[in-house]
């Protein structure tokens, strides 16, 4: 597991896609930059969305962990 | 002595669960429904009356002339719930009991929450900004005409899609669509939330020559420069703006401390019940729930609402759950529309849009008054168990 310390974590576990995407592009308005983000998605279109939207957005993909039926997606707002 | 039924909302969730309780429970309840207007609006009409296609006076009724005799109808605004008293605190002093309550009050619009949003843009989510859109459009003699989300979640998803297919069409009877561009601004990487309707979708919009810019979430609308930038960097010019506004829950749920930061309920997502509290209930888009807030969700919702509460009145186990049903017709413009049947199982798998489900969407925008807030609309017609395999 990472070792960087998580500001805010959102349980998006159960959620349909897009939810757990909605809900990181929601605590990247709130955050402020440098805030790192983990969001816990069991949607397997998370694992194509999330790291899509990072790139497009250019926000930093710390680390995804696979866990047993779910993602840890752990994200820096870049800018 | 009557169980007191308190239902606060008097939109299709609220109308709906305050006629089947009453009709249920005779004279076992007392049911009272707590509105700020006492007006209730057909939303979905306000994409046709932006057209020019229908004028408002059909989308707005009386909501007294909806509910039953015995509904208690109180032209309030509710301001605080509580719970440990069970009462609610109303504006203008007075306070109501309840040993049931419903929460059905809605989402409202933000439109301050994006700056230049108001200034800048038009909407078709409320009566007046769909005039003032419709006066807009006759206006527009050509140009980049950009249709956008500048929030989510937001009621009825199929709107923007609609929006953008409609427009093309009235663009091209105008005999201006080949001095137009027309382009859809989605918050995600497709055209819309749900992938398979997506796939039905997205082709169509290429026949039409409608543009997609995907990862598109509103940040910013400066109407000086005539530009929308977006939370993802990028910036797109606009000569005609039209953004879903920003949503959020009402403030009497904020107030209440039952709500979560946007004023969204935590609600079970079968019983309907708001988490921790075990005699309010919550339907429609005061909800949390990961589905399409929409009129058709408040509509499959209500009736287990309303059963669950008339079993906890009797003293009995309640039964009924919410299994996520909602059915949302998708107009595609020339006279086609497809239909989303989904629950939280089974993703829809929207049939290519045809003339017939344009014609069922129609008979339901005629059918609404007389049928849907009194609980005449037959449960099982027109709604096959959706066959969609699970999709993301």
């Amino acid at each position: 597991m990472t070792t960087v310390n998580i500001d805010r974590s959102i349980d998006a576990r159960g959620m349909p896609c897009p939810g757990p995407l909605m809900s990181l592009i929601g605590a990247i308005r709130e955050g402020e930059v440098g805030t790192v983000i983990e969001v816990l998605s069991s949607d397997e279109g998370s694992k194509t969305d999330i790291p899509a939207w990072i790139t497009k957005a250019g926000h930093e993909m710390v680390e995804t962990v696979e866990d047993e039926g779910f993602t840890h997606f752990i994200i820096r707002k870049a800018r | 002595m009557p169980a007191k039924v308190v239902v606060l909302g008097g939109g299709v969730g609220g109308t709906l669960a305050a006629n089947l309780l009453a009709k249920e429970l005779g004279s076992d309840a007392k049911v009272s429904v707590v509105d700020p207007t006492g007006m209730h609006h057909y939303q979905p009409g306000y994409l046709y009356v932006a057209l020019g296609q229908a004028n408002g006076r059909w989308l707005v009724r009386d909501e007294r002339t909806l509910l039953r005799r015995e509904v208690d109808l109180i032209i309030e605004q509710a301001v605080r719930v509580h719970p440990e008293a069970g009462t609610v605190q109303l504006e203008r002093g007075g306070s109501l009991e309840w040993d049931y309550l419903v929460i059905a009050t809605g989402a409202r619009l933000v439109h301050d929450q994006i700056p230049g949003l108001v200034e800048g843009s038009h909407e078709f989510y409320s009566l007046e900004g769909a005039q003032r859109l419709r006066e807009a459009l006759r206006r527009f003699e050509g140009g980049r005409l950009l249709v956008g989300v500048a929030g989510v979640p937001y009621k009825c998803p199929p709107a923007p899609v609609e929006f953008v297919f409609m427009v093309d069409e009235y663009l091209r009877k105008r005999g201006i669509r080949d001095k137009s561009e027309v382009m859809l601004l989605s918050p995600l990487n497709r055209a819309f939330t749900i992938e398979s309707a997506s796939k039905v979708i997205q082709p169509i919009m290429e026949q039409r020559g409608i543009g997609l810019t995907t990862f598109f979430n509103v940040e910013e609308v400066d109407p000086s420069a005539g530009t929308v930038s977006s939370l993802e960097g990028e910036k797109a010019e606009y000569d005609l703006l039209v953004l879903v506004p920003p949503h959020k829950g009402q403030q009497v749920v904020t107030e209440s401390a039952l709500a979560d930061g946007p004023g969204w309920l935590p609600t079970d997502r079968h019983t309907l019940e708001v988490e921790g509290q075990e005699r309010i209930f919550a339907i429609g888009d005061a909800t949390n729930l990961p589905i399409s807030k929409s009129g058709s969700t408040a509509h499959f919702e209500a009736p287990v609402v309303a059963s669950r509460i008339a079993s906890l009145v009797r003293g009995t186990a309640p039964r009924e759950n919410y299994g996520g049903r909602v059915m949302c017709f998708l107009e595609t413009g020339n006279r086609k529309a497809t239909v989303l049947r989904f629950d939280y199982e089974h993703p829809p798998a929207p049939p290519q849009p045809n003339n017939v489900w344009h014609a069922a969407k129609w008979m339901f925008n005629r059918l609404y008054w007389e049928t849907v807030p009194q609980g005449r609309l037959p449960e099982n017609l027109p709604m096959p168990i959706p066959t969609g395999r699970s999709e993301s």
